[in-house]
C-alpha cells in the first residue's frame, strides 16, 4: 500500500513549513514514529516522525522548499493492508453541506417590510396589484424601487422577471434558480465508478461556464499565424534569459504583448456587456488561464499595457507560481478585461474557448507546429500557430474581430531580433 | 508596497513606533528573547534591548497594572496578553483602572496604553486558546476595542492605537496571522480608530463583520455574485466605540443586513450593531436583521469535528447570505 | 539624665528631621484629624453622603510621607491617606471640595467619593475603590521613571486585608524581579471592615510576605511617626541606590468605624477601641514634642485654633462652591 505523509501543522496559527533536512532517502526502511525529516516553521523547528512503517518510495518536497500545511511531502510503501488510511490530519468523513433550500413560505406576499410600506406610501403605489420577486412572492424593497422608477408596477414586475430569467440561466432551468446549483442529479452509480465530490472551486467553474454559455451568444473565428521569427529569436535568448532572470522565458508574454497592442487599436474588444449599455474599459487587464490538475484559475495581469515583455513574463511567472502554491488572492483574480488562453501548451491546435464573463472576448493561442507553407511561391517549413477567438455577439461583430485578429497576427509575425524585451 | 502577512504587519507597525518614539515599550510573557509565542515581537529584543522589550513574570494583572502606571507617568506601553482568554486576571486593571482613569480624575490623568491579545479559533486551540472575548469589553466607555482583518489595517490600526491618548485593546485573530496576506506600505500611515471600512461594494445585501469571518464573507460574496446577487461588505475594524454612521449607511444601502462574527451570538457585538440599525433605520429595512455567529456554548472544543462545527466558514456564510438575498 | 533619655529627647534630630519639620509633621496630622472630624459632623448633619476615616493612621502616614521627596517622588495611596495627601500639597479647602463633590475638587471634579486622592500637580496618581488596584500602578510608575531617567521613589499604601489580593502579590513580584524603587506601605489597622487580622492572614506579620518576593519586610509601630520615618528613610535610600523595593508594615489602630456607613459596635469590643484611643498618635506625638520642648499648651492651642479657622473657611467655601453642570457627567470619557 502506498501511504502519504503530509506537512503537519506544527503550532497554532502555522500555515506552512520548510523542510530543512531529509533524514531518509527513497528506498530506506522506516519504522512508525522514526524521524524522517526536520521541519522549520515560524514557531518551531521539529523532527517529523513517520506515521507508518515501510519503505520510503518517493520524496516529493525537497530540502529548503516551503509548502503549506497538508501538502504531500513523501510517500511510503507499506506492507499489506494498512489500518491507517489518510494521514496525521483529520480523517473524519467529509460531510456534504445540505443543499440550501429556502422553504417556500406561504403568505409571504403580505409580509411587507417597513421599507416597502414606507416607499409605497410615499409614492402612492398600490401594493395589492404587485407581484414580488422575494421568497414566496414577497414584495421586496428593490421591487418597489423598480416600480417607482417611472415604470409602474406592471413594468417593474416584467423587468424583474426578465432579470430573474437572465440569472436563472445559470442553471438552465428558469424559475428554479435558487435550488438548482447545489442539487445533485440522479445518475446511477456502479460499484467501480468513482464518485468525486464537487469542490467549491469546481462548483464555481461549473457555474461560471454555464452562465457564460447561456448568457453570451458565442461566435467563433480563427486565424493562422507564422511565428518562425519569434521562435528563432526566443530559442536564441531563452538560456541567457533564464540565467539572468531566474525563470523561463515562454511565448506567453509575446502573445500578450501583441494582444495588448491590438486591443489599443480595437478597444471594443476590451469592453463589457451591461444590459442596456456597453462599457468600453479604459484599463487593459489581461486574464490568463492557468490550469492545475483539478481546477482552472484565471488570474489577471493588471495594466498589461504598461508592461514590457519582461514585465509581462514576470507577471505570468508570478501568477503561475501563486496558482501552483495556492496563494492567489481574490484581488489577483478580479478585474480582467480580456482573456488570453494558452491551449497550445497542452498540444491543442484548435479550440473554442468559453468567454470569461463579463468580458466580451477570449483568445486562445494554439500549439506551434512546423508545417510546409507557401512563402513567396516556394514551399517552406515554417513555425505555424492558430489564434482562436470567441466573441460575445451581443457586443462584437465579425468585422471588428477579424480586424483585431489580423492585427494580432501581424504583430506576432514581425516579432524578431529587433523587439525590445525590457 | 510589499505583500506582507498579518503578523508581520503587526511587527512592522510595532517596530516603527518603537523607532519613532522612545516612550513606546513592550511588556508581556515571552515577548523578549523568544519574540512572543506567536513571534509578533520577533527581533524587537535584539533591536531595542531588554529595557524596552520586557519579559514580564507570568502575571497578567501585573502586566496590565504596571502598564497603567507607566502610561499614566507618560510612557506608551504596549502590553501583550499571550492569549485573549488570559486577559481575565487583568480585567480589573483594564475595566476599573485603565478605562476609568481619565474620567475619575476629571481629565487630570490619562492612560495611553495598548493591550494586544491574539484571539479566535480554528487553530486546534481548544477552550482556552480559541476564545473571542471582545464583547465583554464592548460596553466599557473609556476603552477602545479594535480588531483588524487585513495586514494593512493591522499595521495602521496598531500605530493609531499606540499614538492614542486612551487605552486600546488590540485583538489579533490568530488564524489570520499567517493565513492572511496583503499589501502593506513600508511608509508611516495610520488607520484611524473608530472608522469602519467598506471592503466590498454591493447592492443586494449588507454583510457586517470583522476579523477572520470578514474574509469568509468576502469569499462567499464571490460565490453569491455567480448567483446574481451582490454583497456590500462592511468591516467594523473598531468594535468600540462603533462607527455608527458607517453602520447605518451600510444598512440603508441594501435594507438587508447580515452580521457575522465568530464570537457567540447572545450579547455579542452583533447584538449592538443590530440594535443600532433597528433604532436608526427601521423604515429602510427590507428584511429582519440576521446574525450568523458562533454557537452559545462556553468555548470551542479541541476535537476537530466539534471545532469545525463551532467555527464559521465561507460555506456557512454563503448560505446565510444567499438566504437573505432571496428573502 | 541618662544617655538613653537624651537620645529619646532628640530622636528627630538624630533622624535628620529639624525642629520645624517635626512641628509641621504634627500640624499636618492635626489638620487631617480635624478635617476628618468635620466630615463626620457634616455627614451626621446630612450634608455629606459619605466619608472614610483616617483617624488613628495619621502618625504612620506622616512618618512615611515625610521620608519622600514630594517634588520627585510619587504616591499611589489608598482611601485613608489624608495625611499623605496633605504632606504632598493637598489643602483643607481641596479636601472639603472633594467631600462636597464640587466641580472645583482637584481630585476628581466631584466624580469620586472623598478619600480618593489624586492630582497630577501633587504627584498623586488617582486611584479607584477596588482595593489594591493601585499597587501595580506604583510599580509601573517606578518602571517608567527608571526608563525616563527621573528615578522617582513610589510609595503605594494599602491595608492588611488588601495584602491578600492577587494584585499585591503580582505587583510585589514584578517589582522584586526588576528591583524597582517601590515602597509597599501596609497600614495594618487589624480590621478589614469587620474581619479581624486573624481571619485575614495566617502569617504573623504582613511584612513576612516580602521574603517571597526577594526583598525586605519591616514591621514598625505605626503610632510612632519618628520610628516610621526612620524605617521609611532607610527604604527610600535603598530604593534610590538601586536596592529595589521594601515592604513596610505600620501597625496602627483604627479609631473609628470603617466608614460613615459602618457601625463597628457589632464586631469590635468597646474596650479595644478605648485602649486604642489611649495610644492615639496625636496625643503621644504631642507629648513627645512637649517633652523635647518644641510645644507647650499655649502653642498647641494656637495650632488648633489656626487649623479650626482654616477648616471653617474651607467648609464655608466648599459648601458654597458650585456643582458641575449635570451634563458634565459626559465629559472626559476619551481625549477631546
Amino acid at each position: 500500500m502506498a501511504e502519504n505523509i503530509l506537512m503537519p501543522q506544527l503550532g497554532e496559527s502555522i500555515t506552512e513549513g520548510t523542510i530543512t533536512k531529509w533524514m531518509v532517502n527513497a528506498g530506506d526502511k522506516v519504522n512508525k514514529y522514526d524521524p524522517i525529516c526536520e521541519v522549520n516553521t515560524d514557531k518551531v523547528n521539529a523532527e517529523v516522525p513517520s506515521t507508518f512503517s515501510g519503505i520510503i518510495s518517493e520524496i516529493i518536497v525537497q530540502e529548503w522548499e516551503t509548502v503549506e500545511v497538508g501538502t504531500l511531502i513523501c510517500t511510503i510503501k507499506t506492507e499489506g493492508e494498512s489500518e491507517e488510511h489518510g494521514n496525521t490530519v483529520d480523517t473524519e468523513p467529509v460531510k456534504h453541506e445540505e443543499p440550501l433550500a429556502v422553504p417556500h413560505q406561504e403568505g409571504m406576499k403580505k409580509r411587507l417590510s417597513p421599507a416597502v410600506l414606507k416607499l409605497a406610501e410615499e409614492h402612492h403605489i398600490d401594493i395589492s396589484t404587485m407581484t414580488g420577486t422575494g421568497n414566496g412572492g414577497r414584495i421586496t424593497r428593490k421591487d418597489i424601487q423598480a416600480a417607482i422608477e417611472g415604470k409602474g408596477q406592471e413594468t417593474a414586475t416584467a423587468v424583474k422577471q426578465a432579470v430573474k430569467f437572465e440569472s436563472a440561466s445559470t442553471t438552465a432551468v428558469p424559475a428554479a434558480k435558487e435550488q438548482k446549483p447545489l442539487t445533485s442529479i440522479e445518475i446511477p452509480v456502479h460499484q467501480q465508478d468513482q464518485v468525486i465530490p464537487v469542490t467549491a472551486v469546481r462548483r464555481t467553474i461549473a457555474d461560471r461556464m454555464l452562465q457564460s454559455k447561456h448568457e453570451a451568444p458565442h461566435a467563433w473565428t480563427m486565424a493562422e499565424c507564422d511565428i518562425t521569427n519569434l521562435v528563432n529569436y526566443r530559442s536564441k535568448i531563452k538560456d541567457e534569459f533564464k540565467q539572468q532572470e531566474g525563470f523561463n522565458l515562454t511565448f506567453m508574454p509575446f502573445f500578450i504583448k501583441a494582444v495588448v497592442e491590438a486591443l489599443k487599436e480595437f478597444p471594443m474588444l476590451n469592453s463589457q456587456w451591461a444590459g442596456d449599455q456597453i462599457i468600453v474599459k479604459k484599463g487593459i487587464h489581461i486574464s490568463i488561464a492557468v490550469a492545475t490538475d483539478d481546477a482552472l484559475y484565471v488570474p489577471v495581469i493588471k495594466d498589461a499595457d504598461q508592461k514590457s515583455i519582461f514585465g509581462l513574463a514576470k507577471a505570468v511567472n508570478d501568477l503561475a507560481e501563486k496558482c501552483k502554491t495556492g496563494k492567489l488572492t481574490i484581488e489577483d483574480m478580479t478585474g480582467g478585461t480580456f482573456t488570453v488562453n494558452n491551449t497550445g501548451s497542452f498540444g491543442s491546435i484548435l479550440s473554442a474557448p468559453i468567454i470569461n464573463q463579463p468580458q466580451a472576448a477570449i483568445m486562445s493561442v494554439e500549439a506551434i507546429t512546423k508545417r510546409p507553407v507557401v512563402v513567396d511561391n516556394m514551399i517552406a517549413i515554417r513555425d505555424m500557430m492558430n489564434l482562436c477567438l470567441s466573441l460575445d455577439h451581443r457586443v462584437l461583430d465579425g468585422l471588428v474581430c477579424g480586424r483585431f485578429l489580423q492585427s494580432v497576427k501581424q504583430k506576432l509575425q514581425i516579432m524578431d531580433m529587433d523587439i525590445k524585451l525590457y | 508596497m510589499a505583500v506582507t502577512s498579518y503578523i508581520d504587519a503587526i511587527t512592522q507597525g510595532l517596530r516603527e513606533e518603537m523607532q519613532a518614539d522612545d516612550r513606546v515599550f513592550v511588556v508581556g510573557e515571552d515577548v523578549g528573547v523568544r519574540g512572543g509565542v506567536f513571534r509578533v515581537t520577533q527581533g524587537l529584543h535584539e533591536e531595542f534591548g531588554e529595557d524596552r522589550v520586557i519579559d514580564s513574570p507570568l502575571s497578567e494583572a501585573a502586566i496590565a497594572g504596571v502598564s497603567v502606571g507607566a502610561g499614566a507617568y507618560g510612557m506608551r506601553p504596549v502590553a501583550e496578553i499571550q492569549f485573549a482568554e488570559y486577559i481575565m486576571p487583568a480585567v480589573n486593571q483594564i475595566v476599573n483602572e485603565a478605562a476609568k482613569l481619565r474620567y475619575r480624575s476629571n481629565g487630570d490623568w490619562n492612560c495611553p496604553i495598548v493591550i494586544r491579545a491574539p484571539y479566535g479559533g480554528g487553530v486546534h486551540g481548544a477552550l482556552y486558546h480559541s476564545q473571542s472575548v471582545e464583547a465583554m469589553f464592548c460596553n466599557i466607555p473609556g476603552l477602545k476595542v479594535v480588531t483588524p482583518s487585513t495586514p494593512y489595517d493591522a499595521k495602521g490600526l496598531l500605530k493609531a492605537a499606540i499614538r492614542d491618548e486612551d487605552p486600546v485593546l488590540f485583538f489579533e485573530h490568530k488564524r489570520c496571522y499567517r493565513f492572511i496576506k496583503g499589501e502593506v506600505p513600508d511608509s508611516d500611515y495610520i488607520v484611524p480608530i473608530g472608522q469602519a471600512d467598506i471592503k466590498r461594494q454591493g447592492e443586494d445585501i449588507t454583510v457586517i463583520s470583522y476579523g477572520l469571518t470578514l474574509h469568509f464573507a468576502l469569499e462567499a460574496a464571490e460565490k453569491l455574485a455567480v448567483d446574481g446577487y451582490s454583497a456590500h461588505i462592511l468591516d467594523l475594524r473598531t468594535l468600540y466605540p462603533l462607527d455608527k454612521e458607517s453602520i447605518v449607511e451600510a444598512a440603508r444601502k441594501t435594507g438587508k443586513v447580515l452580521i457575522v462574527h465568530e464570537d457567540n451570538k447572545e450579547g455579542g457585538v452583533g447584538a449592538e450593531v443590530a440594535a443600532l440599525i433597528s433604532e436608526e433605520c427601521l423604515f429602510e429595512l427590507d428584511a429582519p436583521i440576521k446574525r450568523l455567529c458562533g454557537p452559545d456554548v462556553p468555548a470551542m472544543p479541541y476535537s476537530s469535528p466539534m471545532e469545525k462545527f463551532f467555527m464559521l466558514n465561507p460555506d456557512k456564510v454563503y448560505q446565510a447570505m444567499k438566504e437573505l438575498a432571496q428573502f | 539624665m541618662s544617655i538613653t533619655e537624651t537620645m529619646n529627647e532628640n530622636r528627630h534630630l538624630a533622624l535628620g528631621l529639624s525642629d520645624e519639620m517635626v512641628l509641621n509633621m504634627y500640624e499636618d496630622m492635626v489638620l487631617a484629624r480635624k478635617v476628618d472630624e468635620r466630615m463626620w459632623l457634616l455627614n451626621r448633619a446630612g450634608k455629606l453622603p459619605f466619608l472614610v476615616s483616617c483617624q488613628g493612621h495619621e502618625a504612620a502616614q506622616a512618618g512615611a510621607a515625610y521620608a519622600l521627596n514630594k517634588k520627585k517622588d510619587f504616591l499611589c495611596p489608598y482611601y485613608r491617606d489624608m495625611v499623605m495627601a496633605i504632606v504632598f500639597g493637598m489643602t483643607a479647602k481641596e479636601l472639603m471640595l472633594s467631600a462636597f463633590a464640587r466641580a472645583e475638587d482637584p481630585n476628581s471634579g466631584g466624580r469620586q467619593m472623598p478619600g480618593h486622592y489624586g492630582s497630577k500637580k501633587y504627584n498623586i496618581l488617582s486611584g479607584s475603590s477596588v482595593v489594591t488596584s493601585q499597587v501595580p500602578h506604583a510599580v509601573g510608575i517606578a518602571l517608567a521613571g527608571r526608563m525616563k531617567g527621573d528615578h522617582p521613589v513610589v510609595l503605594t499604601s494599602f491595608g492588611e486585608g488588601s495584602s491578600n489580593q492577587g494584585e499585591f502579590h503580582e505587583a510585589a513580584n514584578f517589582a522584586g524581579v526588576h528591583k524597582l524603587p517601590v515602597i509597599f506601605f501596609c497600614e495594618n489597622n487589624q480590621y478589614a471592615i469587620s474581619v479581624p487580622l486573624s481571619k485575614q492572614v495566617a502569617c504573623e506579620n504582613i511584612a513576612d510576605r516580602a521574603i517571597g518576593y526577594g526583598f525586605e519586610g519591616v514591621t514598625v509601630d505605626g503610632n510612632d511617626p519618628l520610628e516610621v520615618y526612620r524605617v521609611m528613610k532607610e527604604a527610600v535610600e535603598k530604593a534610590e541606590n538601586g536596592g529595589g523595593p521594601t515592604l513596610v508594615e505600620a501597625v496602627v489602630n483604627r479609631l473609628t468605624p470603617h466608614s460613615s456607613d459602618d457601625d463597628d459596635r457589632s464586631y469590635r469590643p468597646r474596650e479595644e477601641v478605648e485602649q486604642a484611643k489611649e495610644k492615639d498618635p496625636l496625643l503621644t506625638f504631642s507629648s513627645y514634642l512637649k517633652q523635647v520642648g518644641l510645644l507647650d499648651e499655649q502653642k498647641e492651642q494656637e495650632i488648633h485654633k489656626r487649623i479650626a479657622k482654616e477648616i471653617d473657611e474651607a467648609t464655608e467655601y466648599a459648601e458654597n462652591a458650585p456643582n458641575s453642570e449635570p451634563e458634565y457627567a459626559l465629559k472626559h470619557v476619551y481625549a477631546e
